[in-house]
């Protein structure tokens, strides 16, 4: 196995535990928490490609990555917010109790 | 005795050398920041005695000197009192994860130029200042996990106004350097420095020997202003008055370490006065030159072992001058109210500092084209 | 692979199965925190210097902390009492076996991953500001423009609502 390779299963793995704690859990936080594993997946993903591949001068992982983080950020942000609001509204941040599209 | 020992050092290959000689930075810096910590908290005493015309400390040793050895002792000695309804390991890993991001933050700080061959400054990293924002967020984890951990709430309340607060007001001091860098081109902390050398060139020729050091802090008002915002900024990092929100003794009997006894607050007290004289540290190094003085030729990098011991000393003392700023500042503010904290980092120091950048790129691209 | 990179990859999986998988919120988002941390390391491992730097200043120091915030406002801080899985979680973890098994085929039996490691490419922060200013100029500006809406966006749904608080 080449280093490239390592880099890219651990970044698989990192992806799959992102989604299953997205998927299986009932916290809206926790889903978020899993989203975030999957987007740092993805920028791993993007710098093992840069370090490895064939032309790194380009910087266009590297550049990826950063604005991926910088929408990382922002998704954050918003999310967190929804949640925040979710919450006042429901007293509640379980995902399978907000059913009510009626507010 | 001494040949032997430049002998052994001639005979180690490059690598060795540089554990070593890392290993022995590290050890020094952190000796003598551990020391400044003991004595920050007798200065502050002191000054606060002599501001409130009292005498402070003068039991132990002359003038109190020995009154940090006593404090240390005294915290060791204390019963460590757990209460019963805390959430046990948070309370214990919270202390030293307050005071960890001040000890790491002195890494990249160029603390002298050179003694020997060696560059004083532990990591010279090129993206220095990138490193030390990185280290300083991680301030807030200390305080917001020992608020959550004490599981009562005022220390609660304390967390959450710290986590908060910090979060402003790193915004304000992210955007406040960006002009400085704007300025000199260069985010290692070590180049910075090498550019504040000499005396600044905007003074008329007819003040003759009246001169103003080259500092950053001098060389235009948007620096003036950055340096202003940074200041202010700081002092809401390091939980200092006129911000100590996150502690409001009147309000929340303490904040966050309320529930803390023994060796345990002695640590969040050793990493608020480590965070300051970190923070002064920066200052020191961003805005005021760090180790270069302009007089004497004191500003090329030392060629000798005193010259390098002089820069040392040098930066020593404006550290010193920061941190005795700083505690005066304490003792002459009241302290601020939560909405006017928030109001004034939101609504006033960050539209400010956005605008710093804005007129700053738009000077440096009118004088490119000049 | 060499023992640095192996030692971050398991701190990385092991904290990252720890966040997903704790009852208490706090003990996820902390987890999250040494994820991040050593997902910081492995930049830093693949000569990513500014990125390993701004995944500290970005992830640990804002959005880490902001989960934090969200869940001590939220009142989620103490264990929960009652079921933590949503209903339907065999099949979501099979799903992700799954999704994993696919990732995982694909990248062993590629044949497009060069076998050859280049030499250590250099990042210099003067090249990538220059690449910020001049190719990527245009995606810069979009992403501040996404970020204002994002902040007022976030701002206006967090808002306290004055009419129904009535």
């Amino acid at each position: 196995m080449t280093e490239l390779q390592g880099y890219l299963l651990l970044s698989a793995l990192l992806f799959t535990i992102g989604l299953a704690g997205a998927i299986t859990r009932r916290n809206a936080i926790l889903a978020l928490i899993g989203i975030e594993l999957m987007l740092n997946a993805a920028n791993l993903n993007f710098i093992a490609f840069w370090r490895f591949g064939p032309n790194p001068e380009a910087l266009t992982g590297l550049m990826f990555v950063i604005f991926s983080i910088a929408i990382a950020a922002a998704e954050a942000a918003v999310g967190l917010a929804l949640i925040i609001a979710i919450y006042r509204h429901y007293k509640s941040v379980n995902l399978d109790e907000m059913n009510n599209l009626k507010g | 005795m001494f040949d032997n020992i430049t002998n052994w050092i001639d005979g180690l290959t490059a690598m060795q050398q540089f554990v070593l000689f890392s290993g022995v930075k590290i050890f020094a810096v952190f000796g003598v920041l551990m020391t400044c910590v003991a004595y920050a908290v007798w200065v502050e005493r002191k000054v606060a005695a002599a501001i409130q015309d009292r005498v402070g400390p003068n039991r132990a040793g002359p003038f109190g000197l020995l009154q940090p050895a006593c404090d240390g002792i005294k915290a060791f000695l204390k019963e460590d009192f757990t209460p019963d309804h805390v959430r046990k390991a948070y309370f214990w890993i919270a202390p030293a994860i307050a005071l960890i991001p001040a000890l790491l933050t002195v890494a990249v700080i160029p603390f002298g130029s050179n003694l020997g061959a060696q560059k004083m400054v532990i990591a010279d990293l090129n993206v220095g200042i990138l490193y030390t924002f990185g280290i300083v967020s991680l301030g807030v984890y200390g305080i917001v996990l020992a608020g959550y951990a004490a599981n009562s709430k005022y220390p609660f309340i304390g967390g959450i106004r710290s986590s908060a607060q910090m979060v402003s007001y790193e915004l304000a001091m992210g955007m406040s350097v960006i002009p400085l860098f704007l300025w000199v081109g260069d985010l290692n902390l070590s180049q910075l420095v090498i550019s504040q050398q000499g005396f600044v060139g905007w003074l008329p020729d007819a003040l003759g020997s009246v001169r103003l050091p080259n500092w950053l802090v001098f060389q235009s008002p948007m620096l003036a202003l950055s340096f202003f915002i940074f200041l202010v900024a700081a002092f809401a990092e390091t939980n200092r008055t006129p911000f100590d929100l996150p502690e409001a003794e009147q309000e929340l009997a303490g904040g966050y370490n309320i529930e803390y006894s023994s060796i345990k607050f002695a640590l969040f007290f050793m990493g608020e006065y480590a965070a300051m004289i970190t923070a002064s540290a920066m200052m020191v190094t961003l805005f005021f030159g760090g180790w270069t003085l302009p007089w004497f030729g004191l500003d090329q990098p030392a060629t000798s072992i005193p010259g390098g011991l002089l820069h040392i000393g040098i930066f020593f003392v404006k550290v010193v001058a920061f941190v005795f700023t700083i505690v005066w500042v304490r003792w002459m503010w009241p302290r601020f109210r939560y909405d006017q904290l928030m109001d004034l980092g939101w609504r006033r120091f960050i539209p400010l500092a956005l605008v710093n950048i804005v007129v700053t790129a738009l000077w440096l691209w009118i004088r490119s084209r000049s | 692979m060499s023992p640095v990179f192996l030692i971050l990859a398991l701190v990385t999986l092991l904290s990252a199965v720890a966040a997903i998988s704790f009852r208490n919120l706090v003990h996820c988002s902390l987890s999250l925190v040494v994820t991040f941390a050593g997902l910081a390391g492995l930049y830093l491992q693949l000569h990513a210097q500014f990125v390993g730097f701004a995944q500290v200043l970005v992830y640990i120091g804002a959005v880490a902390i902001l989960i934090v915030f969200a869940i001590l406002l939220t009142r989620s801080a103490d264990t929960p009492n009652h079921a933590v899985l949503a209903p339907g979680w065999l099949v979501g973890i099979a799903v992700a076996v799954v999704v994993f098994g696919a990732l995982g085929l694909a990248i062993l039996k590629s044949e497009a991953i060069s076998k050859k490691v280049p030499a250590a490419p250099e990042a210099t922060v003067k090249q990538i500001g220059d690449a910020l200013m001049n190719q990527y100029v245009l995606p810069l500006e979009v992403i501040g423009l996404l970020l204002t809406a994002a902040m007022i966006g976030a701002v206006i749904i967090a808002m306290r609502d004055d009419k129904e608080a009535k």
